[in-house]
């Protein structure tokens, strides 16, 4: 597991600054090809800052960040292409239907009518949702929403995918449900770097990275972090990191 | 190009398949034109007056039959005192006395000067001064007419209305509610369909796919564009047919400044949707900041030659001013574009300045 990776986010020195207030200070760390990797903080520690800088929706005030091989700076267009995104608000249209959904965000990033078929089909058979192709989204309970839209960031088979709080508000159910997508996409080989404040999701990623106050405090697998702070769980670590600032 | 038509193609069931958006979009116009067209209307017709007529003459007979012979007045009955008057008013009919005094043809021809007097009930000011307005005319017509024929000396008026020589309001409105609606569609539904995408998120979707922000506006913005260009047409055919307001300009002309407001309107329309994060504050900026202003500063009700410097001099930085001025040239007077040059150029020049402000504002954001 832990041997020579090939790194598909590199990250060094990102710097955002608003003003007088600096949200992140000079973070660097790697992402591996295939990894699910957590992005951990509290809220306002600056994860989702640090994410929109490498989603290519706000410029680094400095340092630098290569995505997928490009840089997020020089070469944002290729890194959007590259990258699929899935943010804690919702994101799809409830007045449009499942299919008209899945041809419009197919569309923008330029999938054929023909792939777009496709994908409908395939992806109504792999959710097991039966027949709601023609059915308004607004109406599909929140859970099939979520796996929609996550099988939407999907479309266009991005290298990556972005995940910002994804189960947020979500039944442990549904979530449980939520993270076995997650787990058959990273086992095809798509990178998976998500952020969440539910600790006991931060035990599924093969490495986590915790945020406080702009800073990386600490980034390993679960397991070692949980050695090195002698503790049981996740949520243990980030309160013992949390503690040891104040 | 092709994404293009699939992002407007979701634009569409947005708008179609919201019930509110259909009705803004293609009720008010209808509803505002006829309701302005038929109801509101500054023309009087078949106005109650009485008449007080101490002389009893030819002469005071010939104005009393030709103020009968008009469309605008009838005359409700025949009072025989000054008292009369008074309680005439209260019973709240007659909304003016026409008063000759005694001996009217008779002065009329010794000194060459008698009185009529007009009292008018002032408790509606713009239909007694209608009503003073149009007496007086009928009178002077009279005059004039009894002038050639003596062939008298002194001064005559002869006045002649000009473009709309009925004085129809409707001429007036236009112009007025094509620029209320054309900005409504325009700036208040842009700005609230693109706040939308940021309250539900999918803005952020958007600027994460490899669409180019500008794409996302335009996008967002064409279908309006689209419709607006309807609407125009809706307006001015409604005001052609079923009113008969003359286009006596170039059709052409009048599309092309229309496409500009309508551009206007969408720029101011982008600026706002870029200073507000949800769809209430963007209706509210464009209710209070645009609808009011419109209607209220434009010129489209109240003559802005009639107000207040300081009211004037805000009056110019209001759009809708300049496009109501380009609708009446070209419609009324037929001019072309040398005439209306100027107001084509301050149109176009808060385009750009609009346009300007929301790329800076955007520019910021990302930094």
């Amino acid at each position: 597991m832990e041997s020579v990776q090939e790194k598909i986010i590199i990250v060094e020195n990102l710097t955002k600054q608003f003003g007088d207030f600096t949200a992140v200070k000079g973070i660097s760390f790697d992402v591996h090809k295939g990894e699910i990797f957590g992005f951990l903080g509290a809220n306002g520690a600056g994860k989702t800052t640090a994410m929109k800088m490498l989603i290519g929706i706000s410029h680094p005030t400095s340092g630098q960040a290569n995505v997928a091989g490009f840089d997020v700076q020089n070469q944002s267009e290729e890194v959007k292409r590259n990258i699929g995104y899935m943010s804690q608000k919702f994101s799809m249209y409830d007045d449009l239907t499942v299919e008209e959904n899945i041809t419009f965000f197919g569309g923008i990033y330029g999938l054929s009518r023909k792939q777009i078929k496709i994908k409908t089909n395939q992806l109504i058979e792999e959710l097991q949702l039966g027949n709601i192709a023609k059915t308004k989204v607004g109406d599909l309970p929140l859970g099939w929403k979520q796996k929609l839209a996550f099988s939407v960031a999907l479309l266009h088979e991005p290298k990556i995918v972005f995940l910002d709080e994804p189960t947020g508000g979500v039944d442990p159910i549904t979530r449980r449900q939520f993270w076995e997508l997650i787990y058959a996409e990273a086992h095809k080989g798509t990178t998976i770097f998500v952020t969440t404040h539910y600790m006991d999701e931060a035990e599924y990623c093969n490495r986590v990275s915790i945020m406080v106050d702009g800073v990386i405090e600490a980034l390993d697998t679960p397991k070692k972090l949980k050695e090195q702070f002698q503790v049981n769980s996740m949520n243990e670590v980030f309160l013992k990191l949390a503690r040891n600032i104040e | 190009m092709k994404r293009f038509i699939g992002f407007i193609r979701k634009e569409f069931y947005h708008i179609f398949r919201d019930k509110r958006s259909l009705f803004i979009l293609f009720g008010m116009p209808i509803a505002q034109i006829l309701l302005f067209g038929f109801a509101i209307t500054n023309e009087i017709n078949n106005v109650e007056i009485a008449i007080l007529d101490y002389a009893k003459d030819s002469e005071s007979q010939k104005i009393i039959q030709k103020i009968k012979a008009s469309p605008y007045f009838h005359i409700e009955n025949e009072i025989f005192s000054d008292k009369a008057i008074e309680s005439e008013f209260k019973k709240g009919k007659v909304k003016a006395v026409l008063l000759f005094e005694k001996d009217f043809a008779k002065k009329l021809q010794t000194e060459r000067k008698a009185t009529v007097q007009v009292i008018t009930d002032a408790t509606e000011p713009n239909v007694a001064n209608t009503i003073s307005n149009y007496t007086q005319s009928i009178i002077q017509n009279y005059q004039n007419q009894k002038n050639t024929v003596q062939k008298s000396n002194g001064v005559v008026i002869q006045s002649r209305m000009l473009y709309n020589p009925e004085l129809k309001s409707v001429f007036n409105f236009v112009p007025g509610v094509m620029t209320v609606i054309l900005m409504l569609v325009s700036a208040m539904m842009t700005s609230i369909s693109i706040t939308r995408e940021k309250e539900l998120g999918t803005m952020e979707i958007l600027l994460v796919s490899p669409l180019k922000p500008f794409q996302v506006i335009l996008g967002k913005v064409f279908p309006y564009v689209f419709l607006s260009i309807i609407n125009a047409i809706v307006i001015v055919s409604m005001g052609y047919f079923i009113f008969g307001m003359p286009i006596n300009g170039s059709i052409f002309l009048l599309a092309f400044e229309s496409i500009l407001f309508i551009i206007t309107a969408l720029s101011l329309g982008i600026l706002i949707s870029t200073v507000s994060n949800t769809q209430q504050t963007a209706m509210m900026i464009s209710l209070m900041g645009l609808m009011l202003p419109v209607i209220i500063l434009s010129g489209f009700i109240f003559p802005i030659a009639s107000m207040p410097l300081p009211m004037q001099v805000i009056s110019n930085i209001i759009p809708a001013k300049w496009f109501i001025i380009i609708v009446k040239s070209i419609m009324l007077k037929g001019v072309g574009l040398e005439y209306i040059f100027k107001e084509t150029l301050i149109l176009l020049g808060m385009t750009l300045l609009f346009i300007g402000l929301s790329i800076k504002k955007y520019k910021t954001r990302l930094e």
